[in-house]
Formats: structure tokens, sequence, C-alpha cells
């Protein structure tokens, strides 16, 4: 045996720095961009100003005298090659929606569609060229407001006579997980509380690092498509759907990828037309977006109303919840645009035990840029609307908003619990994740604190805001996903290959744009082979390489992928086992596997899967009893989701006289399962409290009367630097799945849903005594401002 | 995105500048780029030539000319945050310079550039209004002194002609005197929504002479002279200050925009200018 003194006795726990960051970093790496080849050309697209419009004419004739440009493509001269984008996701069978263009043919839905592209030698040609393209539109109404569109007043897209593209329920008397809401608001009017709320989920723009970026090679036995994607083998299938080309002859290559969010959860317009680019001139081809362009064209996340109405008893033990959500899909429906609102459905209630839950989803066309899955998807949206009126639920009966929580939620004894939005959660302990939060924020200090400065009128208020939280998480059982209409899987596969010299190489069919899998997995494997961390490498993202997955998005890699890599891990471990038998010419009953070693119970005899796999490489002592081979395939099927949960506290101080709120300190306890890697889930932890705070603070795509997105760069569009975040203080819980091996949950979303209402509950909390009983997010200072201003009227 | 194409210069004299600015009736001047370039990527402005000062040693640096310190336009803001007798003479200046977006941007953008530029919304055009600077410019017929007051004339438009080079900025020495720059946005990084230049000098606990000047209040800086006349004479307390302070936003039209409307930023105005001068006086 051979374990060093700083080697842990486990890597699963083991902080380790990541292995991708040094390249990551110093971006000496394959960003899409950064690949070059022969006689590659250069796509610049042109893009619509208007939200609305008919193209009546294009004029392409100065852009194809242009110097360098090859070819100027319109959407009439692709109009039947370019089929339609997919959506995967009929929530309803009835589901209504416009056909989806790569490039519009004559009718124009948001500002930034494309309707035309140049190809030229250059980068810099094509841009010029692109300027020179010259349309001619006849602009049309646009259909922009939510809440009006939802009305039909104006149209988005006249073919299809409604902007309403689903409605969906979810009702829990009529499923039988619980009683009948209407019963339950009826009776709180009659002595209890109903509390009646509108929330605005505003619409953000995912704002990854690295701008959406695409080459194709056409010249090579497989077309090879490198995109900065989260899903290659979703971009491999849906070209070979979309337009047509076999599947065998594409190849899909995610190198490194520069940050999604699920912002890159897409199959694009921009990967369709580079393909159609690269195949008609026969050269590869590469398109890199403008920031600009991403801002217009990228899919953007939330944009709903939330209409909230809470029943519960005079004592505050809530009775019913219902939820009427009217979601904007944008101008057109993307892959799981359909099903964003409908992942939230599940978790309206949270951690609590509701006896009864309604939940109405409208899904509703604009002629704004798409909407499509962000961050969290459908739950950040449910957990603030929930989280938000458990506070006003707490002032209405006079206790804690903590107070308030505990007498609602799950006791730790009562798992598993079948909540009344159908899920089970397998395990929790909420009670111990909120008695240490309080414990590290101090809480009843800060409350002293909070009553002081009441007290003396200080022009500073201190609030404090809570939240607490479950997500379902290891998207997930495929018989759920068919049973929701969604027409994909939510398996994973990986492959484990011993190689001559004891090195392992692991395939993993998700795909890391940031996560760290090369590390976690290696975590994974050196434990389970028992062999080094460094002698295990991680390949991905190549579907040559990575030849089935369903890549990464939705807390899933390593609840699902994960556990994956370790079913192939085990498998490997069971193969060696008879060979091991023969070459120690031992009974195989008589092996046992540890620290790498198929050892002879009771004799000094082994050898170690490093030697067994330089035997197997040889071949000449086996007897061909077994076969020859120590790689493995595992496909898994996850038999349910996991549900990590927290809760999270902000002290928050704003300023009364200009209404600027500053996070003063935040605490997040989190119960994410196992850890793997504690630095990763920190590293998790910490950008997900960014983006959620960011929401409630700082994000904001807005639009002007004519549709034009006025947010469109980051001089407008707000993101927090280090400067402008606390310092956070992160802790954890540890209750294990039961629904994995390992124990894992997932955390690619938590801080991301929890932090937003712990912000808003927090400024909230801090005005309340000014009469201030909600702020519309982001909350700007001028929004708090005016919100002390009403707030004193009133 | 790709600028569109132009011809670039990058002379070694003022001179030279000068004469290439003649030459190309369609030339802009390049100094730190930091908001030419975005600009020419976003291809909001085509020139059809630049002429880079980069090259330009005698438009840099920091100097002492008696009751006067002397900036060279193309001080990049990194040098005038450091310099010690911008800090001794006009600490106003070191102050806001250090607001200015972050350390990769100052140590890129510069001094005259960003007076040159003329955002509203920027830091130093104010600060340079409060403290009575003049500007110093450069053209064919020969050099001329423009007040502060004048040079800023609107959103991104001053006093320079199209074949005119800023050359430096004169400022007086307020050796001595107290100052603070209260600068109101939403992240580090983002641009001032108000913003309040304030310095005093204090006679005793009477504030003696103050300088005040507000930025993004309308389309150039605006001087907040009802305020400094109503602090002269008064003693550097809260409740004075607080008295003066409520008249600085008098005859301002600020922008509403996503940040705010009118009415807030005047709002702000006072409380910012409050702030700033007690935080100033308390620095005298
Ligand atoms: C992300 C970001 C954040 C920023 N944040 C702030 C901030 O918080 N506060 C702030 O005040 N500024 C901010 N800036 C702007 C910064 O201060 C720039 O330095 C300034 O706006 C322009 O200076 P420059 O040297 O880069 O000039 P350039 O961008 O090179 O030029 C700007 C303009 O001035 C003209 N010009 C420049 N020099 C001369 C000259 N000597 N004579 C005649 N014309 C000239 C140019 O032709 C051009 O029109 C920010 C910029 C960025 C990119």
């Amino acid at each position: 045996m051979t374990t060093t003194e700083d080697r842990p006795a486990t890597e699963i726990g083991n902080p380790r720095r990541r292995k991708e960051d040094a390249r990551l970093i110093t971006g000496r790496t394959r960003w899409t961009d950064n690949i070059v080849l022969p006689g590659m050309q250069h796509i610049a697209m042109v893009r619509s100003p208007f939200a609305h419009a008919r193209i009546t004419s294009i004029d392409t004739e100065a852009a194809r005298a242009s110097t360098g440009v090859v070819a100027v493509i319109t959407g009439a001269d692709i109009a039947d090659e370019q089929g339609a984008l997919p959506n995967a996701w009929a929530v309803v069978s009835d589901q209504q929606a416009p056909v989806h263009p790569s490039m519009a043919v004559d009718h124009v839905a948001f500002a930034g569609e494309i309707v035309a592209m140049v190809v030229a030698r250059t980068a810099a040609e094509a841009n010029d060229a692109a300027e020179l393209v010259d349309v001619d539109y006849e602009e049309l109404a646009p259909a922009l407001e939510l809440r009006a569109a939802a009305r039909d007043e104006v149209i988005a897209h006249p073919d299809l006579g409604t902007n309403v593209s689903a409605v969906w329920a979810y009702d829990s008397a009529e499923s039988g997980t619980g009683g009948d809401v209407e019963a339950a608001i009826a009776a709180a009017r009659d002595g209890g509380i109903v509390i009646e709320r509108e929330f605005r989920q505003q619409r953000l723009i995912p704002a990854f690092m690295e701008p959406r970026a695409i080459v194709v090679d056409p010249t090579t036995e497989q077309m090879t498509v490198w995109s900065s994607t989260q899903v290659p083998h979703f971009v491999k299938i849906f070209i070979a759907l979309v337009l047509g080309i076999p599947e065998h002859k594409i190849r899909v290559i995610a190198p490194d990828v520069g940050g999604g969010f699920g912002g890159k959860l897409q199959f694009t317009p921009e990967e369709v037309l580079t393909v159609i680019a690269a195949r008609r001139t026969g050269k590869p081809c590469k398109y890199c977006e403008t920031r600009s362009e991403s801002f217009m064209a990228a899919h953007h996340g939330r944009d709903q109303w939330q209409q909230v109405t809470l029943a519960a008893n005079a004592d505050g033990t809530v009775t019913g919840l219902k939820v009427e959500l009217t979601a904007d899909m944008g101008a057109y429906l993307g892959l799981v645009t359909s099903a964003i609102p409908l992942l939230g459905a599940f978790m309206y209630n949270g951690i609590y035990k509701f006896p009864s839950y309604h939940l109405g989803i409208t899904n509703v066309f604009t002629n704004k840029t798409w909407t499509d899955a962000y961050r969290g998807a459908g739950r950040p949206e449910a957990t603030y609307a929930i989280e938000r009126v458990m506070d006003e639920l707490a002032v209405r009966v006079g206790v804690d908003p903590l107070e308030i929580r505990e007498r609602n939620w799950i006791k730790h004894e009562e798992f598993p619990f079948s909540t009344v939005s159908g899920l089970q959660y397998d395990s929790g302990n909420y009670e111990a994740a909120t008695a240490k939060a309080r414990d590290l924020f101090r809480y009843d200090d800060l409350r002293k604190e909070q009553a002081e400065r009441r007290e003396s009128g200080d022009p500073v208020q201190l609030g404090i805001g809570i939240s607490t939280y479950t997500e379902m998480c290891g998207l997930a059982p495929s018989r759920w996903l068919g049973s929701m209409g969604y027409v994909g899987g939510g398996w994973e596969h990986a492959a484990v290959r011993m190689l001559p010299t004891g090195k392992v190489e692991v395939v993993t069919g998700t795909s890391p744009h940031g996560q760290g899998h090369e590390t976690a997995w290696s975590q994974l494997v050196a434990d389970r082979l028992g062999v080094a961390f460094e002698d295990v490498e991680v390949l991905h993202g190549d579907t040559q390489v990575a030849v089935r997955g369903l890549d990464t998005y939705g807390s899933r890699s390593l609840a699902v992928g994960g556990m994956a890599v370790l079913a192939a891990a085990d498998k490997v471990i069971e193969k060696a086992k008879p060979i091991a038998a023969q070459l120690l010419e031992a009974n195989a009953d008589d092996l046992e596997f540890s620290a790498g070693r198929y050892g002879v119970r009771g004799t000094d005899a082994g050898l170690t899967l490093a030697e067994l796999a330089f035997a197997v490489f040889q071949g000449h002592k086996l007897d061909g009893s077994a076969e020859g081979c120590l790689d493995a395939d595992a496909t898994l099927d996850p038999d349910d989701f996991s549900f990590p949960h927290g809760t999270h506290l902000c002290a928050v101080e704003v300023d009364t006289e200009t209404g600027l709120s500053t996070i003063r300190s935040y605490v997040s306890v989190d119960d994410v399962g196992v850890v793997v890697n504690p630095l990763i889930v920190e590293g998790q932890v910490h950008g997900g409290l960014a983006q959620g705070i960011a929401q409630a603070l700082y994000e904001e795509a807005v639009h002007d009367d004519s549709g034009t997105l006025i947010s469109g760069s980051f001089d407008q569009y707000l993101l927090p630097g280090a400067p402008d975040l606390p310092r956070f203080e992160t802790a954890r819980t540890e209750t294990p799945a039961t629904t994995n091996q390992l124990g894992v949950k997932g955390v690619g979303e938590a801080g991301t849903i929890a932090s937003t209402p712990a912000v808003v509950n927090a400024i909230v909390d801090a005005l309340r005594p000014l009469g201030v009983t909600d702020v519309t997010m982001p909350c700007t200072p001028y929004r708090v401002w005016k919100a002390i201003q009403e707030g004193e009227q009133s | 995105m790709i600028p569109a194409p132009f011809e670039y210069f990058a002379p070694a004299t003022i001179d030279e500048a000068l004469g290439l600015l003649r030459e190309h009736s369609d030339a802009k001047v390049l100094a730190g780029g930091q908001s030419l370039m975005p600009a020419l990527r976003l291809r909001l402005a085509a020139p059809d030539t630049i002429v880079d000062l980069g090259k330009i040693d005698e438009l840099r640096g920091v100097r002492d000319d008696g009751d006067v310190l002397v900036i060279g336009a193309m001080t990049p803001h990194s040098v005038v945050q450091a310099s010690p007798a911008v800090n001794e003479h006009a600490r106003l200046i070191s102050l806001a310079t250090a607001t200015v977006g972050d350390p990769q941007i100052r140590h890129r953008g510069t001094f005259g550039g960003s007076l040159a530029h003329a955002d509203p919304a920027a830091d130093l055009p104010a600060v340079a209004v409060a403290l009575d600077a003049s500007f110093v410019i450069a053209g064919t017929q020969g050099r001329r002194t423009v007040s502060a007051a004048d040079f800023f004339q609107g959103v991104f438009s001053t006093a320079l002609g199209e074949d005119e080079l800023l050359v430096e900025v004169r400022v007086p020495k307020y050796t001595g005197w107290g100052a603070h720059y209260e600068k109101f946005n939403r992240v580090a990084q983002a641009w001032s929504i108000v913003s309040v230049a304030a310095a005093v000098r204090l006679d005793g606990d009477s504030i003696a002479e103050a300088r005040v000047a507000l930025g993004n209040m309308g389309s150039t800086p605006v001087r907040a002279t009802a305020v400094e006349e109503a602090l002269v004479g008064r003693p550097a307390t809260a409740d004075a200050v607080r008295e003066a302070a409520a008249r600085a936003a008098d005859g301002t039209s600020p922008v509403t925009d996503l940040n705010g409307d009118a009415d807030y930023r005047r709002h702000l105005a006072t409380v910012l200018t409050r702030r700033a001068v007690l935080a100033a006086a308390g620095t005298a």
C-alpha cells in the first residue's frame, strides 16, 4: 500500500484546486474564437433593428461587390434549406408556436433577428459588407408589455392569431396531492389571513463571459462543428434533424467554453447559419458574435408576472397557495422556452407543508428576444414568490419571519415527504441549516441593532432578509421528462478506460463550461479505482470522444453524470476480477478489491489495476476465458431528483436619503448533500450568490416603446463586480441524498435561487416602518427612494 | 465589433499632430482610447483618419508652475492619481480620479482625453469647473486659453475646434483646502448618476471660501454658486451646511434616464452636496 502523508484517505471531500484553471484563466486554450483553419472564411450577421416588421426588400448588390466578399445570403435564399428551429418541450398538446426560422424570410419578430449574412475572407471585410446590405422594412406595431400581450391587444405573430402559446395548470385537488385551494382561500377570508401580491420577475440577460462563437469545417469526413455551447450532443442531433445532414456525418465539439448559465443551453440560429455557409461555400466558416449581438440575440431569462394568493390561519399556518403566472416567451420558442415556468411549478410550495395548491401558467409571445433557461430556470422565480409572501405573512401574524417558516416547514423526521405539488422529497434538515445560519449571522444582535436604528431615526436603516429554499436537481428521470411533454431523456453516459501504463481516461457525457468536472470526476475515479488523482484524465465535449451524453444544465452533472462515471468505474473493477483470478491462479471468490489492487484474501499475493492493465495490453498470459479489456461504458438514468436546500440570511443597509442599498453581511448555509470538492462547491455558491443578488439589485433588460433594447451594453445593463459584493460567509450542513449512490445533490443553481428573495426581503424589512411593503426588482436607488416617498405619503 | 477602416498616424510632436489634423478633414484624435475605441468598435464613430497622441512626450506629465499646477493632456489617470503635487495642491483631482472606472481604465485613459470627451456623467469635468481650471488649446493659429466654464459647451461638446488639440490644463493651487468628491453610482465601475466636487478653505471654524460643482446635473458641469455664496462666512456645522446645500439644485435641469428622473437627481444633488461639503470641511 502506498499512501503518502499528504494524500487524504479519500479524494471525496478534498478541496483540490481545479486542474483546468491554469488554461482557462490564462486563455491559452481552445476557445472557439482561437480556432483558425486553412482557408477559413468569416461571417457577419445583418440583424433587424425593428422589433416587429415585414421585410419588403433586401438589396445585397453593394455588399456582394465589397472587398473580400464570398457570399451574401438572405432568408429568401435559404427559405427551404434552413428548416425550422426546434422546441423540445410541448407543455400542452395544443401548444401554439410560430415557425422559428434561423434567418427571417419576410417577417421579423424581435429586434436582433437575423435577416441576412455576409461570408467574406476576413472578419473585417464581412463587417464592412454587412453595413452595405440594404433592407427595407415595413414597421408593424410590436407586442411588448407582457400582460397586454396576454390579452392579445397587439399580436406578435399575425399568422398565429394569438399571443397565447399554452395554458397549463396544476391543481392539488385534481391531482389528489392536496385540498381545494379556493376553499382554503374562502375559509381564510373569514377569520384567517389572505395575502395577495403581484411580483415582477424582470427580464435578465445571461451575460456569459465568452460570447457565442461557431466554427464549421465541412471538409472533414464528418463535418466538424465547434461551438461555444453547453450542449454539444444536442447540437449534433439537431443539426441532423433540422438540416437533414445524416447524424453520422456530424461531429460537434464544445471546446473550452467561457460560461453559459443556461444561456448556451440552446440550438441557435447562428449554428444553423454557419453550417449552411460552410456547406454552401465548401470552406471552413467562423462566426463570433459581438457583445452587442449577444445582448440582443442570445436568449434572455426570467420575465414573468406572478400573482400570488396565500391563505393562512390566524396563527400563521398556511392553508393554501394559489399562483397565476404569466410568462414571456419572447418572439419564439427555443429548446425549452415553454417549460421554464413549468420547471418552477413544483417549487412554489418550497420547504413547506401546504395543504392545498393551485398554479396556472400562461405562456405568451411578445416581440422581444426569446427567453429560455437561465441559472435556476423557473425555480428562482418560484422561490422568490413564496419567500416574499412568507415574510408578509410573518408581518401579518406579528411574529419573526424565521418563526413563521418553522411553523410551516417539513420537520426533519417527516422525510421522505410527499409534497402538495406531487414531488417526493427524499431528505432534508431545515432545522439544522436554519440554526447554523442564525448563529453565523448573529441574528439576535442584528435585530437589536435594527431596533436601535429605528428608534433613533437613523437615515441609514438596517434590514434583515431571510430566504429558505429547496430545489429539484439532477435533471432528470427520463420517465418524468416524458410524462411532462419533453422529447428527450435525462440519462447520462460515461466510459472509463484503463491505459496500459496504468493511467485512466474518463469520458463523460456532461459538458462542463466552468464547473470543474475534470477535477471532480478525477476525484471520483481516483477514489473508486484507487489510482492517483493525477493519473486520471477527463475527456468531454467532443461527440467523437464522448459519443453519448446529454450535457450540462439543471444541476445534473454530478448527481447524474458523476454517478454514471462511478457505474463505469465499477464495471472496470468487475471486468478486472476474472483476469486477476486467472493471473493469480486464485479463485475469483477469494479476491478482494481494495485501494486499487486485487488481493488474494489471507495472502500477500495480488495485482494492481495498473499491472492488470499492462497484462491485458500484452495479452500474453490471458487464457481467453474473460474479455481482455479493462474499458467500460455505463449509462445511468436517475430514479428521482435530488433536493438541495438551505437558509440564507442577508443584512442590508438602506440609505433612506438616496435609496442606495448596500449589503452588509450575507450568510448562506446550503445542504447540497455529500461534497466531492468543497472548493468547487464554494465557487459555485459565490457565483450563484452574485447572480442572484444582481437580479435583486442591478440587472434588468429594458426595452423602449418601439421594442429596442436600451440596456444593450454593460454600460446600462449593470453587473456587480467584486467591490460591489460583500464578503460571503458560506457554510454547509450535510444531509445525504438517498436518490443516488453517493448522496450528492447539486449546487450549480442554489446560490442564485436563494439569494434574490433574501436581498429584497431585507430591503423591505429595513423600510417597513416607513410604510414600504414592496420594491420592484431590481431595487435601484431610484426605485427604493420612490418607494420611500410613496410610503411616507400613504 | 471591428472598427470601419481608417488611416492611422502617430506623430511625435504637437506641431506634427496639428499638421495632420489640418490635412485630414475627417480626423479623430486618439488619446487613451477608453471612450473613442468603444465608439469606433460600435461604429458610432467612423473617421477616415486617426491621429494617435501616444508618442507625443510633451503632452505628458504634471508640472509645478508657481501658483499653478500644469497637467499635460496625455497624462494617464493613474499618474495624476499618484502625483504628490496634485495631491498637495489640488486634492480634489486626486480624489475624483481615483473613482474613474478601474485600474486598467486609469492606466490607459488620460486626463485630457476625459475632459475633451466632455461626457456629462464623467468625473473630471465637474472638478475642473469647481477648481476654475484653464484649458490650453493649440491650433494652427497658435495657442489660446479657455476657462473651464467656457470649455464645456454641451453633451460631448467643447470649445475645441476640429483641428485643435487640448495641450494642457492649468489648475490654480488650492494648498491647504479641504476637498471631497462625492460620486453616486450603482456599481463601482459605473458612471455617476450625480456627483459633487467640493473644496473649502476654513478660517478657524468657519468657511472662508468654497468651490462646489455638480456632475451630470445638466449637459455641462454646473457650478453651484448659490451654495458657495451661502457657505461663505458660515460655520462648518451640519445645520449650516444643510441649509446651504438645499440650494444645490437651483436652476438645474438634469436628465431623466433608467437611473432616475430629474426630481430624484435634484434631490440627490442636495444630499450629496451636504455630504461633500461636510466631508471637505472635515479634511481642511
Ligand atoms: C469601462 C469604463 C469605465 C469608465 N468609467 C469612468 C468613470 O467612472 N468616470 C469617468 O469620468 N470616466 C470613465 N471612463 C472614461 C475614461 O475616463 C476615459 O479616460 C475618458 O473618457 C477618455 O479618455 P481617453 O484618454 O481614453 O480618451 P479617448 O477615448 O482616446 O478620446 C476621447 C475623446 O476625446 C478626444 N480627445 C482626446 N484627447 C484629446 C486632446 N488632447 N485634444 C483634443 N481632443 C482629444 C478624442 O478625439 C475623443 O473624441 C470609463 C471608461 C470605460 C471604458
